[in-house]
């Protein structure tokens, strides 16, 4: 996995709340069997005025102009403002994923979907939770000034705006070690291999249909 | 010390845990589709990794599949790719598949519990959200990314931090014609969609404890519609009986060892929970979702709600935008809206029970000289699994449903999210038995509305929703 420390990125703001996993990535791009590549399809049904398919084209393809990510100003942003239970329904991470192709590394939001929130953290992307409050203000501030842009230090754990405030947030330990430091899950667990194996040895005991 | 449910499901399964509290956890179950898995299998493949223990998969494709014509295999050529990479990737790692032409294909939250493959007290996951459908048997089931999928077949197990507790307790009677599927709207119109996000949400209450499994799961299948990854009933003599004799459940003596185990997975009396909510089964009604998203929910004597009256200003925009997309004007009676579609189907209601209900309808439809409205121009029933579909025609289902003019498929996920064939063309309206009504769900442009198999089936009949308990009446 591709680590995370530290990143000076201009910001995109998604004001509406509830924006599920099938809104960022619509369910034909699903029938793809790799994991890169969804970025061009990220929000599609939003992003453009025809329909998408897999294996289509997208460079030619009408853009939705009232679609605040297609705006000049927000081209080439690296952080996501969102609102409440981002990421919300289906569990594919195909949307993580196409974020991440189509550059995000960061999502800020008051909350996020639980399953959503965990596989952005597999795939190097820090999703950020803030204060409602803090939120609302980092949305008047990006559509207040054109370019925009946060500091995000996840060592450090804060936000610096361009004024120069610094907004703290929270991040499990352990994620965030895993994070700063690229590692891969699989890795870590088979440090453990032993524990698993005492584990099933136990559990055959006292319930061994778990293992028929 | 008391403990929930989930406490118990969780004590039995931490292998290590860490010092912030990450714990990992052992999995006792893993079910496969081919959308979420492909990505997984390469994984393994690159790091030159075998499954660790082929025995807790069970795969089975179910979202690309074709619901008509099977026997002509997979017209498109993206999804037939897809269905033959999961077939491969069985075969070549020595996993279980019931492929598509296996009589118990079908939708793969259908048929862990029907094979008995899904048990009380086990840890069960798939690449899928709806995974919580399995904790209707006292299991922590629950959703994950194709990551995690990699991750469980590679080591059994996952890496999780505990979740809070959460009580959904439903005491009282359900009124005739009110589902587990009108409970569970009705809990997510409560507290919305974000309302259980960080909990394990037990359900309890004499109105749960009287639920058919089949109830139970359709249930707990909407748990991840109201935020809350894992949805779980305690287990009851029905939760028993229903797993005896399943080819994949414990058999003989060793099936009581294995009752007694199960039965020990209920809450201890007088236990504390993070967040209980309670809701009188006999106020519940019919419900029918109006919006984008499934907390946006009214009983079906109720009228699409004015943005103007929304609590705040966040919803009041999504409310606007969810009317705009759903093409419905505030107030208007929901008995009033036309459909051109019926999906009757889906993980969340297309059991044995959900396709009684529905046929029931169909059957008083019949007998009253209706049949399938002139307005809808397709109203489909789509089995759960083959098994399924099977029962139902030896009840004689798959007949009152075609006498009424409803379309009788093969399984498969079908027209919940629409990546097969079957899909609303924009604009078309959709009375649907699936659990999400997103933008685009069921097909770009479609709207959908969200509501229990006989409210479909009396949608489908008259044109419009109407209250099912006065067409059954």
């Amino acid at each position: 996995m591709k680590p995370f420390t530290r990143l000076d990125g201009l910001v995109a703001p998604l004001d509406r709340a509830n924006v599920d996993t099938d809104a960022i990535i619509p369910k034909q791009f699903l029938k793809s069997i790799k994991r890169s590549g969804f970025g061009p399809n990220a929000f599609d049904e939003w992003r453009y005025l025809d329909r998408g398919e897999p294996g289509k084209p997208n460079h030619d393809r009408p853009l939705n102009p009232d679609f605040v990510l297609n705006q000049a100003r927000y081209q080439g942003a690296s952080v996501l403002l969102a609102r409440e239970n981002f990421g919300c329904g289906s569990s594919r991470e195909h949307a993580p994923w196409a974020l991440e192709d189509y550059g995000f590394r960061v999502i800020i939001a008051p909350s996020f979907a639980d399953i959503f929130f965990n596989n952005c953290f597999k795939n190097g992307i820090l999703p950020i939770v803030l204060p409602a409050e803090t939120v609302d203000r980092l949305f008047r501030e990006t559509a207040a000034v054109e370019g925009y842009a946060l500091t995000v230090d996840l060592a450090g754990q804060t936000l610096t705006t361009p004024t120069g405030d610094v907004i703290p947030f929270e991040v499990d330990p352990e994620r965030k070690h895993r994070l700063l430091n690229g590692l891969d899950d699989i890795g870590i667990t088979l440090q453990y291999v032993d524990k698993v194996r005492a584990y099933e040895a136990r559990r055959k005991g006292e319930a061994p249909w778990l293992f028929a | 010390m008391a403990r929930t449910l989930y406490d118990k499901l969780w004590d039995a399964h931490v292998v290590h845990v860490e010092p912030d509290g990450t714990a990992l956890i052992y999995i006792d179950r893993h079910l496969v589709h081919e959308v979420t898995s492909p990505q997984a299998f390469e994984g393994l493949r690159l790091a030159h990794r075998a499954p660790w223990r082929t025995a807790s998969v069970l795969a089975v494709p179910d979202h690309n599949v074709p619901t008509a014509h099977r026997e002509q295999g997979i017209a498109d050529p993206v999804s037939r790719t897809q269905v033959e990479t999961l077939d491969e990737n069985c075969r070549a790692f020595g996993l279980t598949e019931f492929p598509m032409t296996d009589r118990r294909q079908g939708i793969v939250h259908v048929i862990g519990p029907e094979q008995g493959f899904t048990q009380p007290g086990m840890t069960v996951v798939c690449g899928d959200s709806h995974t919580s459908t399995h904790g209707a048997f006292g299991a922590l089931a629950f959703g994950i990314g194709t990551s995690e999928v990699e991750h469980v077949l590679a080591t059994q197990c996952l890496w999780q931090k505990k979740s809070k507790a959460m009580l959904v307790r439903v005491d009282g009677q359900l009124g005739p014609g009110v589902t587990a599927k009108d409970i569970a709207l009705a809990v997510i119109g409560k507290i919305g969609t974000a309302g259980g996000t960080g909990h394990a949400v037990e359900f309890g209450g004499s109105a749960i404890r009287a639920l058919s499994m089949e109830g139970r799961m359709t249930l707990c299948n909407m748990a991840i519609e109201a935020g809350a990854r894992a949805g779980m009933v305690a287990v009851d003599e029905k939760t028993v009986e229903y797993l005896r004799g399943r080819p994949y459940a414990p058999q003989g003596e060793q099936f009581e060892q294995a009752a007694a185990y199960w039965r020990s997975f209920v809450s201890d009396p007088g236990v504390a929970y993070d967040a209980v909510l309670e809701l009188d089964a006999a106020q519940i009604q019919p419900q029918v979702t109006w919006g984008t998203s499934p907390e946006m929910v009214v009983p079906v004597d109720g009228r699409v709600p004015d943005p103007a009256s929304a609590p705040n200003e966040v919803k009041r925009s999504d409310w606007e935008r969810a009317l705009a997309y759903m093409g419905l004007a505030a107030n208007t009676p929901m008995r009033d809206i036309p459909v051109d579609k019926v999906f009757i189907g889906s993980c969340t209601n297309s059991r044995i029970e959900d396709l009684r209900e529905a046929a029931a309808v169909a059957r008083r439809a019949v007998a009253q000289g209706r049949r399938v409205a002139d307005n809808v121009k397709l109203a489909m029933v789509v089995p759960g699994s083959g098994l399924v579909k099977v029962q139902a025609e030896a009840e004689g289902l798959d007949r009152a449903f075609t006498a009424a003019g409803f379309e009788w498929r093969d399984p498969g996920c079908s027209m919940c999210l629409a990546m097969n064939a079957d899909r609303l063309e924009p604009g078309e309206r959709c009375a649907s038995t699936s659990n999400r009504n997103f933008e685009g769900r069921q097909g770009q442009g479609g709207r959908t509305h969200l509501v229990s198999p006989a409210m479909a089936a009396a949608a489908a009949v008259y044109g419009h929703f109407v209250d099912v308990r006065e067409v059954m009446s």
